[in-house]
């Protein structure tokens, strides 16, 4: 492996060394390459938003697989974003026990209030709307995930008070950059 | 709660997990030293043997028989492999299920130690923990849990001064169904594009980078400590019934206190359903249920008294599955859920074969268009007929399958509720909320 680094160039100079670091311990702990494709995906996606073809084909190259290949990797999950997205994505529970419980109203209230539908983002790129399986907290539905943060046992009222509080702190951190 | 009636839960606690040296304390690492130290591998998967303890991941297939089939060669036979692997699969992503999720984030310990004894027994030195991209409080809790046992001696070179070496990752996916099935699993770890792969081979002989590899649930593993550690005798008496042990069952939906809660495997439908989740929230009454997650057969308020133990299930016409019950209370419109249930499914659905990547999305319509009234009797027809193109043996995995079986089931006991929506041309729940 060391070997093939030497010779192979430095992907363009595209990838931080933070963001080399944690892909090659990633890599050490699996038996090839390409199997730390995914970890890639998600450690280039932290430092970045998003995963552009730029960025898809860095990995590809340093993990020395087809850039095709990985793209298949990349556009499997619902965690990898090929396109830009807001400051926070929302990730709405849409499975059966949100469903169930009251989702539809859910949904309403904060395609409303943020005035955008599934997969868009809203003009002041803060938020973006996206659906998800299924996120495991069936007994305190309805259940959204932003960032790491799952909220739970939602109202209409709530969903639209924890998307206002994110769009105060933005606010506030905004004007300290 | 105590140790000898609850063995998987009784440990957990969601605010803040026991560290190394609490679980320790407990009582905890008892079972792996005892594997370790007392016993050889071979003793170890006879005693998971007569354990009967099956599979708690949704098919119910017999652990120590599982393992059994991971080839066994004497170190210098040019047969054996140079490496196994055991993978735990933590991908819980079946709708009305959030089993795992307690057991990874209340006792993270126990499954470490879990994974030691099966490793051993299987003779593995590399195991990974697959667990779901969206469980990021587990992640934190397993990482940390990982490096103690590290720091204890519990993981690396020559445990606890043994011969057995055994390294621990966890790997985190990002989001997608399919990925629990578990040679998809293999696949997605291998850094493929997770689709799952042909049987035979079967994983337990070339599995993980083509060697031999046993996956097992988070709650099936955790079993193990506690069976290393009383004994089979007390983990069979557990469970008057017919299968052996305790089994967290779940409750969703409009009940009164939906959880989860570890009871002796075979409780019956109805104590889970009116005894720990309370019956069904005011002014609201059981239409029916799924009995283990998303992918098992609708039952109905006629089959409460029937023991959540795989064979009476079965007997019922479902399956025990995960163990979760998705309630349907009678103002939420059957169709509407199966409609739901099964855009998850065409979602989800991996493409790699026609009859599912096809069939799901074409249910989809069809339920779309009953649902909101436009439906015609042929629809129902055409929906029976799909049931049968993505019926077991005709679809590369068993998520087809899985979904058939609450639109099938569905077919079956709420006719009355489709035949309606189409001859009034509307949803005649429409409002429910
Ligand atoms: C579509 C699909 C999704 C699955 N998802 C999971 C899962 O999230 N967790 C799990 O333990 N088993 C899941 N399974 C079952 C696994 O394929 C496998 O049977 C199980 O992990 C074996 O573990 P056990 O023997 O301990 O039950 C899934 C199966 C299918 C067909
Ligand atoms: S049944 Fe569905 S999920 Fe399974 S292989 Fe076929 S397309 Fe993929």
């Amino acid at each position: 492996m060391n070997i093939v680094n030497q010779v192979m160039p430095h992907p363009n100079n595209y990838l931080t060394d933070a963001e080399l670091a944690q892909i090659d311990h990633e890599i050490s702990i699996m038996e090839t390459r390409e199997a730390a494709g995914i970890e890639a995906l998600k450690i280039v996606q932290a430092h970045r938003g998003w995963i552009s073809d730029d960025s898809l084909l860095a990995i590809a190259h340093y993990l020395q697989m087809s850039s095709a290949e990985l793209e298949g990797v990349a556009t499997f999950y619902n965690l990898i974003y090929r396109q830009p997205v807001g400051k926070f994505v929302i990730h709405l529970c849409n499975s059966v026990s949100c469903h169930l419980t009251g989702y539809a109203e859910v949904l309403a209230a904060v395609k409303q209030y943020l005035g955008i539908e599934y997969g868009q983002t809203t003009q002041d790129g803060l938020f973006t709307l996206l659906s998800n399986a299924c996120l495991g907290g069936c007994d305190k539905s309805p259940v959204m995930m932003i960032g790491s943060e799952h909220y739970q046992q939602l109202t209409p009222d709530l969903a639209i008070d924890i998307l206002e509080q994110l769009k105060q702190t933005a606010k506030s951190h905004g004007g300290d950059s | 709660m105590n140790a000898m009636t609850h063995p998987l839960t009784h440990l957990v606690n969601l605010a803040k997990p026991l560290n190394f040296s609490q679980y320790s304390e407990q009582g905890g690492y008892v079972g792996a030293r005892n594997a370790l130290l007392e016993y050889s591998p071979e003793q170890v998967l006879e005693l998971v043997k007569s354990s009967e303890l099956k599979g708690r991941g949704g098919a119910g297939f017999p652990t120590g028989m599982k393992w059994s089939f991971v080839p066994q060669f004497d170190e210098h036979d040019r047969r054996a492999a140079q490496n196994k692997y055991l993978v735990c699969n933590a991908d819980e992503m079946e709708p009305g299920t959030f089993k795992d999720r307690l057991l990874l984030e209340g006792v993270p310990h126990q499954l470490i130690e879990a994974m030691i004894i099966a490793a051993y027994t299987i003779g593995a030195n590399k195991a990974y923990i697959f667990l779901r991209g969206e469980y990021f409080l587990a992640a934190q809790r397993l990482q940390q849990a990982i490096d103690e046992a590290y720091q204890a001696g519990w993981l690396g070179k020559n445990i606890q001064q043994t011969n057995f070496h055994l390294d621990l990752y966890l790997h985190t996916s990002a989001g997608r169904y399919i990925c629990g099935e578990e040679t998809a699993l293999i696949n997605a770890l291998e850094g493929k594009r997770a689709n799952p792969r042909a049987k035979p081979p079967f994983p337990q002989v070339a599995g993980l980078f083509g060697k031999p590899t046993i996956v097992n649930n988070v709650e099936t593993l955790s079993n193990l400590p506690h069976i290393l550690k009383n004994g089979v005798n007390w983990f069979k008496e557990l469970s008057p019934g017919s299968d052996a042990g305790t089994k967290i069952y779940g409750a969703c939906g409009r009940v009164k206190t939906p959880g989860l809660w570890e009871l002796p495997m075979g409780a019956t439908i109805g104590q889970v359903l009116n005894d720990h989740a309370g019956g069904l929230c005011e002014g609201l009454s059981l239409k029916g249920l799924l009995p283990g997650g998303a992918s098992t057969d609708f039952l109905l308020p006629e089959h409460l008294d029937t023991p959540m133990d795989y064979d009476s299930i079965a007997k019922a016409g479902s399956r025990l599955g995960t163990g979760g019950l998705i309630v349907l209370d009678d103002k939420n419109c059957p169709v509407a859920m199966v409609l739901n249930l099964l855009q998850f499914f065409a979602q989800e659905s991996c493409g790699w074969c026609t009859p599912c990547r096809d069939g799901t999305p074409w249910a989809v319509e069809l339920l779309t268009r009953i649902e909101q009234g436009t439906g015609t009797v042929d629809d129902i027809d055409s929906l029976l007929k799909l049931c049968d193109f993505m019926w077991i043996g005709k679809t590369h995995c068993a998520l087809a399958p899985g979904a058939v079986e609450p639109l099938k089931s569905a077919l079956k006991y709420f006719n009355d509720d489709f035949v309606e929506h189409i001859e009034k041309g509307c949803c005649p729940y429409h409002g429910g909320h």
